[in-house]
């Protein structure tokens, strides 16, 4: 039970540039990173922008970059560093900067809109869907998604390469596509929409070369590259390769 | 000043969580074009933190279960103060709205047979969330969210704008509502990110901005919560009904200090989790008041059978109403039974198996792991109650989300008042959500639509006076010195939850809301002077300023009313009025600005800002009193409700 003063190094600037700005400020026992940016809101710096909401690792608001990491600001708790250690917080990387800790992440609404809706089934009321908890299961681990965007920033394919924005979703929607291919009741097929094909043909899948980098600063724990990736990848080539397994896929969902 | 970008839309809703979200879908379905504004992301509103569940008398688990038994344990947990047609209409609905969701793609936790699954909760007689894990607020503002992009696909496969018909304004902050005589006529708001002020001119508007928790030191709210609908709507010339009612959740975390008032969800109980003092004692079976003592079991031994046969057993003390729970944990702290940190122990590690509470529970077990170093499946949690939600609100007609007064004005959504009495069960605010939101976006479409000939207008005047008021943070170091120095918005914010934590808490003395309305009439008058720096893009300091006139606002709302109720009821309770008393039974407080002309920000410190108005409730419907034993009726009723 004590309070210390700490280092930080909070990046201060907007779209015309800006650079790393020294504090001292106090921290107490069981603080988060997100504490100290509001005592420094509140003491020294009332006008440093930062985005933040719940405060409880569930809106995926408070995304940052500490000591170079994606994290939540919210979750990062200051006993993990060194008391001596200068902590340096700055913007997410991957996204333009707004002002001080505030990105702008247009980017993944945009992507967001690319991926077309769950496709009800046809002839299946409201009150009348049946699914087995084993046939939900997959979703909703990659429903836990709090969108962070925190696996969008740090996945190299578009971390430092503008370019590959266009073509790429991003690992978040990436997954959403998965999530949605294996909706026990989605009939995306049905009504003409090949998931597994846009994933790769529209969705950019073909960029991932699963470094496994989103699966390890996912706050929710998702394991993105193994569970929604891979398993797309895998269907999707099947689907684009082998003309055989495709139809028979076809035929047997018909009967 | 009055170049302020301006916008036509049919219906503007006010909140992107779960009432706004579901307005603006009926809305944009029946074919009004629907703005959407919201203060964070989209996506990222409050309702994104519910854990629990949904309230829906679906009948998958127990078939017993049906809307009038859900009628019934609403009217109960609010103690028959409710807007008794408010909880007919969602219970009766709440099953559509639910069922609903599933075809826009959510995945609810399923029974064997492949059903939504229900788990129980505090106040409800059978099984009845509908959830996903302890995750179901995001899962409904994600399923909302994906919806709103469905329909914005499908215009923008007719239309090649997938903004034309439904857009969402993120990052936006409305500071009042405009109007063209007694009607509605639009919103005036800022962009976050630019400080840019904006019009959206309507002839509806819903207003969805969810609660009032920042005003409390110890809350589970985010800062969105600071009150804004219901100032927006009480400047606007609607009053607000009941603002005395508000609900402390009698499990926050209670340490570290820096996550004080963070949720513990009921869940935990309703799965299993007890309630013990620094004795271990299971303590709940000492606070069952006289109006459910046939409804709680009265041993241990009898609640813990009731997890695997409720049918023959009665359930257990720690799942009665919210507020019951609140005080009997405050009064085990008052008499030195206490844990460590000023809470009660909260134990599942010696109720379920550990992969169990983190299947059931993992937002918990994470919660817990990351903030507080406790592993909840080896040792108990340490809890105390913190501000959780408002049953006060603004006075809507129950049928359609009407506020009153105000033509072309709706709400809903925890903002909206009446639903839930003076006390919210768990559960019964998604719901609520739902089956609102959508009456509310119904019906301003329609109103909207119904508009023929020439919409009203938001005169420049309005909107020059709402940018200087918006303005004033800037200029107010320097003017008038005499006045007193500037003040930092930081601190008023700190000193107005320290008052209301303090003085109109969770048990509220005549003295203390006496001394909490003189407090907040000088907080008044400084917020005057509050100063920030800097410039207008992005500026968390200037946004706090503006956003205490609201919190002023309505704190002011809870504590006259709280002050004017002299007994105690669900989430009023008062030391001196120890007893609820049926006289007060069907009173409805409401609260109106008492100088509408006056722009509020009036400098006069001691004079209040609002007027409070008793009126009596509508009686409730014969054939839904006839849901309730006569033998129960006596307990609430007044004498000529009964005989009538
Ligand atoms: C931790 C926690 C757990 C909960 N768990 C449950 C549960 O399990 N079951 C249950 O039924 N209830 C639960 N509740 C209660 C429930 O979540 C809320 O009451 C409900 O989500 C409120 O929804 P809403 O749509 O009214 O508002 P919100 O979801 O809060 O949305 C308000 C919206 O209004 C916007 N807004 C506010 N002011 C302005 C303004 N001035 N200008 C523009 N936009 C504005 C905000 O940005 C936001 O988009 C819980 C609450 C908390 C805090
Ligand atoms: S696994 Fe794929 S998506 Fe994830 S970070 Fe690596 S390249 Fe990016
Ligand atoms: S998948 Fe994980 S890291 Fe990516 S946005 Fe969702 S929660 Fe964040
Ligand atoms: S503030 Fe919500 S995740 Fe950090």
């Amino acid at each position: 039970m004590s309070s210390y003063e700490a280092r930080f190094r909070v990046w201060r600037g907007d779209v015309d540039g800006g650079g790393l700005e020294d504090f001292r400020v106090e921290v107490n026992d069981g603080e988060v990173v997100l504490d100290i940016i509001h005592r420094l809101q509140a003491t020294q710096a009332p006008d440093l922008a930062v985005r933040w909401n719940c405060k409880a690792g569930k809106c995926g608001s408070c995304s940052a970059e500490i000591n170079g990491h994606p994290r939540l600001l919210c979750m990062t708790r200051m006993s993990v560093f060194d008391r001596e250690e200068t902590i340096t917080v700055t913007p997410l990387r991957a996204f333009p900067v707004i002002r001080d800790l505030v990105t702008d992440v247009g980017f993944n609404y945009t992507k967001a809109r690319q991926v077309p809706a769950f496709v009800p089934p046809a002839g299946v009321g409201p009150g009348e869907y049946r699914m087995t908890q084993e046939d939900v299961d997959r979703s909703q681990e990659f429903r836990k998604c709090i969108e962070c965007f925190l696996c969008q920033d740090t996945c190299h394919v578009v971390r430092d390469h503008e370019e590959n924005k266009q073509a790429f979703a991003g690992p978040r929607f990436l997954m959403r596509v998965a999530e949605l291919d294996m909706h026990p009741l989605d009939a995306a097929e049905e009504s003409g929409l090949d998931r597994k094909r846009t994933a790769q043909d529209e969705h950019g899948l073909g960029y991932c070369n699963i470094t496994k980098c989103c699966t390890e600063v996912c706050p929710e724990g998702i394991k993105i590259t193994d569970n929604a990736l891979i398993p797309l990848k895998e269907r999707a080539v099947d689907r684009k390769y082998d003309p055989l397994v495709w139809l028979g896929n076809k035929i047997r969902r018909r009967s | 000043m009055s170049v302020v970008d301006r916008q036509k839309w049919d219906v503007v809703v006010v909140g992107a969580g779960g009432a706004g979200l579901r307005a603006a879908i009926e809305a944009r379905e029946r074919g009004a074009r629907t703005a959407v504004i919201c203060k964070s992301l989209f996506g990222k509103a409050h309702t994104v933190m519910a854990e629990g569940g949904i309230a829906a008398a679906m009948g998958n688990v127990n078939s017993g279960d049906n809307w009038q038994v859900h009628f019934r344990d609403t009217m109960r947990g609010g103690k028959f103060l409710n807007q008794w047609r408010m909880a007919e209409l969602h219970a009766q609905e709440a099953p559509q709205r639910v069922w609903e969701l599933e075809t826009w793609g959510a995945l609810f936790d399923r029974t064997k047979d492949g059903r939504i699954s229900q788990r129980n909760f505090g106040g409800h007689e059978y099984p009845r969330l509908a959830h996903v894990g302890d995750r179901t607020g995001l899962e409904l503002i994600r399923t909302l969210q994906q919806k709103i992009v469905a329909l914005q696909q499908e215009d923008f496969a007719e239309t090649g704008d997938y903004e034309s018909r439904l857009k969402v304004f993120q990052e936006c902050t409305v500071t009042r509502v405009l109007k063209d005589g007694d009607e509605v006529s639009g919103v005036f708001g800022y962009e976050r990110e630019s400080g840019r002020f904006f019009v959206l001119e309507a002839p509806a508007v819903v207003i969805a901005t969810g609660g009032i928790g920042k005003s409390f030191k110890v809350t589970s709210n985010s800062w969105e919560y600071t009150g804004d609908g219901h100032a927006l709507a009480l400047l606007a010339g609607a009053p607000l009904l009941n603002m005395e009612f508000v609900q402390f959740h009698p499990t926050g975390m209670v340490w570290p200090p820096s996550v004080k008032g963070i949720l513990v969800t009921e869940s935990v109980r309703g799965d299993g989790g007890v309630l013990r003092n620094s004795e271990g004692k299971r303590f709940m079976f000492d606070y069952v008041p006289d109006v459910f003592k046939e409804k709680y079991a009265q041993s241990e031994e009898e609640a813990d059978r009731w997890y695997d046969d409720p049918d023959h057993n009665r359930r257990p003390p720690e799942l009665l109403p919210r507020d019951e729970v609140a005080r009997a944990i405050n009064a085990e702290v008052k008499a030195g039974r206490g844990s460590p940190h000023g809470g009660v122990f909260l134990d599942v590690s010696t109720r379920m198996p550990a992969e169990v509470v983190k299947r059931r529970l993992p937002s918990m077990y994470h919660q817990f792991k990351e903030l507080a170093d406790v592993d909840i499946t080896a040792e108990p949690m340490e809890v105390g109650p913190t501000c959780h939600y408002v049953m006060g609100g603004i006075a809507v007609d129950s049928d359609s989300a009407a506020a009153r007064g105000v033509p072309g004005l709706f709400a809903a959504g925890e903002v909206a008042g009446g639903m839930h009495g003076s006390n919210r069960l768990g559960g019964n605010s998604l719901s609520d959500l739902l089956v609102f939101g959508r009456r509310a976006g119904w019906h301003a479409a329609d109103h909207a639509l119904a508009r023929t000939g020439a919409r009203p207008h938001a005169d420049d005047a309005q909107v020059d006076a709402a940018a200087a008021e918006a303005l004033r943070p800037f200029s107010a170091e320097g003017e008038e010195p005499a006045d007193g120095p500037p003040e930092n918005p930081y601190t008023l914010h700190q000193e107005l939850q320290q008052t209301m934590n303090d003085l109109v808490g969770i048990i509220r003395r005549e003295h203390e809301m006496r001394q909490a309305l003189e407090k907040l009439a000088e907080l008044r008058a400084r917020a005057r002077r509050a100063g920030v720096e800097g410039h207008r893009q992005f500026n968390p300091g200037w946004h706090l300023a503006l956003d205490l006139r609201n919190m002023l606002l309505v704190s002011e709302c809870v504590a006259r009313a709280a002050l004017e109720r002299t007994e105690s009821r669900g989430g009023h309770t008062r030391e001196d009025h120890a007893a609820m008393d049926r006289a007060w039974r069907n009173v409805n407080l409401l609260c109106s600005p008492t100088d509408p002309a006056g722009g509020f920000a009036a400098a006069d410190a001691v004079r209040g800002q609002i007027t409070l108005t008793r009126e009596t409730t509508e009686p409730i419907r014969p054939d839904l009193l006839a849901l309730f034993e006569k033998e129960e009726l006596v307990k609430y009723l007044a004498e000529e409700e009964l005989y009538e």
